[in-house]
């Protein structure tokens, strides 16, 4: 497969925005889960430990 | 002569940790080699298709994400009942690790197919039976994973995980039999194991690469977060506070 030029390429036939909306898209989200620990603690746990923490200190 | 360590030597948490620790980085270098090489086959030599044009291409990545959201639903399913039935705690932490990354693949399979799909059949969605299971199948993740979460006690949340996870297993097949069973604007099977590839031989080659990365790429991001559940879990064990001290 030859590419005429890069343009041509980022065009990919009229078909660039729906080749490259799911490329980009699962590349941010691939990239997104690499970084386990900062996701580990889900918003509701979080949450819980934060009423915990407010309970004792009242 | 060294003895070699038996299989449930990575049972216990602690020994699965430094697995886990080990063999991460290189599972994330396959991955990443083995995607640098199918993006290549796919973009630089396999050819524009004659129906499709170049946005059939998207089936590098939408292919090897719904085989991934199917078979890890399957492993999650499995390490929670198994996990259940042995009272195995890391088989169950296993489970948890695996869901987010499941949920993950499931939401690329259905994005991509939707970017797929309105070029090709003019809707970016359809209420066809396909779509549907697999939309099904990310309500499961996210149900399994809001189910774990909301209740205390780590064991209980373990068991009724667990059963919703193995309830849920029965989604897997009619996700893959649907366009059998019914008439679905999905296409068939991109690939047989009893038929000769329908597609050339390139593209083939490309999708076959990206499954091998994505396989890699989910091991070793499943490692990651299974060490992360396990040193939550662990935090009173002296090998975890020594862990913690040793940092």
């Amino acid at each position: 497969m030859v590419w005429n030029s890069a343009s041509d390429f980022f065009a990919m036939g009229g078909y660039g925005l729906y080749v490259w909306g799911s490329y980009g898209v699962t590349a941010a989200c691939c990239w997104s889960l690499c970084w386990p620990r900062a996701g580990t603690v889900p918003p509701c746990r979080r949450w819980r430990i934060w009423k915990m923490n407010k309970v004792k200190q009242t | 002569m060294k003895k070699l360590p038996r299989l449930f030597t990575f049972a216990a948490p602690k020994t699965f940790y430094r697995l886990a620790t080990v063999t991460g980085p290189w599972l994330y270098a396959i991955a990443a080699a083995f995607a640098i090489w199918g993006l290549y086959v796919g973009f630089f030599v396999a050819p524009t298709d004659a129906t499709q044009g170049d946005s059939y291409r998207i089936i590098f990545i939408h292919v090897p994400a719904a085989w991934m959201s199917m078979v890890l639903y399957m492993a999650m399913a499995g390490w929670a009942a198994f996990g259940w039935a042995a009272n195995a705690r890391l088989a169950s932490m296993m489970a948890r690790a695996i869901a987010p990354t499941g949920a993950a693949f499931t939401f690329l399979a259905l994005w991509t197919g939707a970017f797929w799909g309105k070029p090709t059949w003019g809707a970016w969605w359809v209420w066809d039976a396909r779509l549907t299971s697999e939309l099904i199948l990310l309500f499961l993740y996210l149900g399994f994973m809001a189910l774990v979460e909301a209740i205390d006690d780590v064991r209980r949340a373990d068991h009724a995980g667990a059963l919703l996870a193995i309830v849920g297993a029965v989604n897997v097949p009619i996700i893959y039999f649907s366009v059998r069973w019914w008439n679905t604007l999905h296409q068939g099977s991109s690939i047989s194991m009893t038929a000769a590839p329908k597609m050339a031989h390139t593209m083939l080659l490309s999708m076959l690469l990206m499954t091998v990365a994505f396989w890699a790429y989910a091991f070793a991001v499943v490692f990651m977060r299974a060490r992360a559940v396990v040193l939550e879990r662990e935090i009173g064990a002296d090998w975890v506070q020594a862990l913690a001290h040793k940092k």
